[in-house]
């Protein structure tokens, strides 16, 4: 009953998705505004009717209606109420529902807008938005129904079907498979949507610029609508890829956060060309350039974010025999491949109304800089892109299987994120238009000297690693500079009587953006620090260990003392051993690490025992054991440098895209009178 | 023809099980087996690598390098003995030759091309004349602003 009420609910959507883009068209075509009027209510309607079709299926996850085929792939007796109402993203067709969902409570939310200013290009904004959404419909109606139930026929063969089909019985399972255990963390809870909000809202610029390149509109305004828009895109995103990392930290086992995998790689690709767009916007609104270049930006973005998502959803990851195999795989590249090809030629018909004739001056001036921001951003795109689909056309060319690692990644983008980080440290200090080495330089060399002056500590301490050292001294030399920024901007306030913390509040409260924008950049040099802590000091060694043996490596060591194992109620076989950890031989803590089997999917999943401080992670994983007298164990440790420093640079970072994103008021229309806008007389009427 | 098709096979794996019996070496730790098997991945499950595979295959292969290394054997030579039961998707980075050529060439040819690119629109753009003189822009103002405030507090 409950399984009906969400399909036909989503039905309805997919219908109203559809009428909406009629509407819309016909409206602006007609330049009747009643129809655009339809097809705004038609998007607005679409959210309440896919969150019926949600909780349904939320519902019917909770109370564990085994007949639906989704509820028994993905929940069991044995999980918690959480984690049965979480898994509407467990699985393929709920997070394509739940995808849906919020795609729509964003169409939804950008309805309710204020439209005065910009009548002419809502029917577009409509048209994409509802159009995305009906692509979403349509896979989850036609191929991967969540709401499909068992059926069991005389001869007993089970089979799936949305209504009973004639001698055939509910089937129902006395249990269900369960959620893959890689799934039950809190951190795979909250990152799965995080990503997804990313995504979605990453469409709604796209739509803005769609509408403004049928409108032939060639002035900013698409941009300065969606700046907030791609900023809480971005911050979602970015919150999706750290929350994944910490996931795959303390989940996956293997003594890191993030492996180069294809699925990571599906979500940072949009982050890129996000990023790249954030920065290229601004030399639009200062100085009239790269309108060409803004809107192909956000094109690839979106289609990225199709591109993550078919990536994720096909199969073809694990080879492209199941994208072929898979029913969603091929209507997703299609739907790819229609939507850039529609966008590329929409941009080409526009491409001589979207020309400036702005020129750039210098080749030091901030908005030369940015476009070698851009540069580098794009390039570490195309080398992830390439990385990606090189084993699939290997495949398909050549029939052979290969990988493409981690070394590849990290040796190809690595200059360029060294690069990138140079560029934070030069691009604040240089001016639009006007900046040459001289004014440059003049700014440039006290967080220089800074900067090498920490070098020469690390040197004189015993570091001795080009790599590290060249690393390190990059960020010093950005945290210096932005801090010098935020004190000579808050330094020169105080000149109104302001002490140094006002002036320092007011300094940023009113620039959020500029200075919510150095925030986050100190974010990315805290990241970068224990990315580099990890990638050129980590230590890893293993070995069996007796009762009372001591396994050591980079000045800590383990002792084990014993291991139990026990069940516990949510259905899991847990060994977990206790270790005493060790530095230069006096006693820091007790660690747990254990391995949990599950006993409804048998799979294992190794936790670690993780000891963090800023200067040191130690992460102790339990390998192996002798069964039942468990006088020997097995551990793997490792001793992960700074790695502290990327979660608390996750935080400052996401703490400087609010500041930037945080709302100011928008410039009010304001109906002068005639005089003061310097109309005649006669015309003032 | 079937037989000599699997000669180099053959070969291959006379040179890695007979070849150096006579150069038995010591049995080697964990970590140099893990050191080995970190630049293998699963041949089972995707994307993972060999030291970090939790399965029981993967526990066998990793067993499978400790007694080629008794076996005398040097790192590459276990890299293609893999690579010859396995298929080159065992090895982390593809083995280069044929197609494979292009995910090594690629990657520079990219960034100097884009350097290229990069440097053909900026000098293009210097050499426009702009129709009328650019207006200040509200972050350059602003900038003034503060240096000026800087100046006279000195």
């Amino acid at each position: 009953m409950i399984a009906d009420f969400g399909f036909f609910a989503l039905l309805t959507a997919l219908m109203l998705a559809v009428y909406g883009c009629a509407a819309a068209i016909f409206g602006y075509l007609r330049k009747v505004p009643k129809w655009v009027g339809s097809a705004r209510a038609a998007a607005l309607l679409a959210f309440p009717l896919l969150t019926l079709s949600a909780l349904s299926l939320v519902y019917s996850l909770v109370s564990l209606d085994f007949q639906i085929e989704y509820v028994a792939q993905v929940t069991s007796r044995s999980m918690p109420l959480y984690l049965r109402a979480t898994a509407l993203w467990g699985g393929q067709a709920g997070s394509l529902l739940f995808w849906s969902w919020l795609m729509s409570a964003f169409a939804s939310a950008v309805m309710l807008r204020d439209w005065r200013r910009d009548r002419d290009l809502q029917p577009w904004v409509i048209l994409v938005c509802l159009a995305t959404l009906g692509f979403f419909l349509s896979l989850i109606l036609f191929f991967e129904n969540p709401f499909v139930r068992l059926w069991q026929g005389t001869t007993g063969t089970v089979w799936t079907a949305l209504w009973q089909p004639g001698g055939a019985q509910a089937y129902l399972p006395f249990d269900g498979n369960g959620l893959n255990p890689l799934l039950r963390h809190p951190g795979m809870i909250i990152h799965p949507p995080m990503l997804y909000l990313g995504f979605v809202s990453f469409v709604i610029p796209f739509a803005f610029a769609i509408a403004a390149l049928v409108t032939g509109r060639s002035d900013d305004r698409w941009i300065r609508v969606t700046r907030r828009w791609t900023l809480v895109a971005w911050l979602f995103l970015s919150l999706g890829l750290l929350l994944g990392s910490r996931w795959a930290y303390d989940v996956l086992g293997w003594g890191g956060y993030w492996g180069w995998d294809p699925v990571e790689i599906a979500a940072f690709m949009p982050w890129l060309t996000g990023t790249a767009f954030l920065h290229s916007v601004m030399i639009q609104e200062k100085r009239g350039l790269f309108k060409h270049w803004n809107l192909l930006l956000i094109i690839l973005t979106y289609d990225l974010v199709i591109f993550g998502t078919f990536l994720t959803r096909s199969g073809v990851l694990s080879s492209v025999h199941a994208f072929a195999q898979s029913a969603i795989g091929p209507m997703f590249f299609i739907f790819i491949a229609v939507t850039l090809v529609a966008s590329l030629a929409l941009l080409s018909k526009r491409w001589q109304t979207l020309k400036s004739d702005v020129q750039m001056t210098s080749l030091l001036s901030r908005e030369a800089l940015f476009l070698l921001n851009n540069f580098l951003f794009i390039s570490i795109l195309l080398i992830c892109f390439l990385g990606v689909i090189f084993p699939l056309a290997s495949e398909i060319l050549t029939g052979q299987q290969i990988t493409v690692g981690p070394i590849y990644y990290e040796t190809a983008t690595g200059p360029l994120w060294a690069a990138l980080l140079l560029l934070m440290g030069v691009a604040p200090l240089s001016a639009w238009r006007a900046s040459t080495a001289r004014t440059l330089g003049r700014a440039i060399w006290k967080p220089l000297i800074g900067s090498l002056l920490v070098v020469a500590v690390l040197l004189l301490n015993g570091m001795r690693h080009p790599g590290a050292l060249l690393g390190f001294w990059l960020c010093a030399y950005v945290v210096l500079v932005t801090l010098y920024e935020f004190w000579r901007g808050a330094f020169a306030r105080q000149a109104k009587g302001e002490n140094f913390a006002l002036a320092l509040w007011r300094l940023v409260a009113r620039n959020r953006r500029r200075y919510g924008g150095y925030v986050i950049h100190l974010g990315v040099v805290l990241i970068a620090i224990g990315i580099i802590g990890i990638e050129f000091f980590q230590q890893e060694t293993q070995g069996q260990l007796a009762i009372g043996e001591r396994l050591q490596v980079g000045g800590y060591a383990v002792e084990y003392k014993e291991l139990a194992e026990f069940q516990t109620s949510d259905g899991r076989l847990v060994d977990r051993a206790v270790v005493n950890v060790y530095r230069d031989g006096v006693f820091v803590r007790e660690l747990y690490p254990r391995q949990d089997f599950y006993m409804e999917s048998r799979q294992p999943m190794t936790i670690p025992g993780l000891h963090s401080s800023w200067e040191v992670d130690v992460y102790v994983l339990l390998v192996s054991w002798e069964p039942i007298s468990n006088a020997n164990a097995t551990f793997k440790l490792y001793v992960n440098p700074l790695v502290s420093w990327v979660w608390l640079g996750g935080m400052v970072f996401i703490f400087g895209t609010l500041v930037a994103a945080w709302p100011e008021r928008e410039a009010e229309l304001v109906r002068l009178p005639a005089r003061a806008r310097g109309l005649p007389a006669e015309a003032r009427g | 023809m079937k037989i000599l098709s699997l000669l180099p096979g053959i070969i291959l794996l006379l040179a890695v099980y007979a070849g150096p019996a006579a150069a038995q070496g010591p049995t080697p730790s964990v970590d140099e087996v893990n050191a080995i098997a970190k630049n293998l991945y699963c041949p089972v499950c995707a994307n993972v690598p060999l030291d970090a595979c939790g399965t029981a295959a993967c526990a066998q292969w990793r067993q499978q390098i400790s007694d080629l290394l008794i076996a005398g054997h040097s790192e590459q030579q276990i890299y293609d003995y893999f690579v010859q039961q396995y298929g080159p998707g065992v090895l982390a980075t593809p083995p280069p030759g044929g197609l494979n050529w292009l995910i090594y060439l690629l990657p520079p040819a990219v960034v100097l091309l884009g350097a290229a690119l990069v440097w053909r629109s900026l000098a293009a753009w210097r050499k426009k004349k702009p129709r009328s003189k650019p207006a200040t822009t509200g972050e350059n103002k602003y900038s003034k602003m503060i240096e000026d405030e800087l100046k006279a507090r000195r």
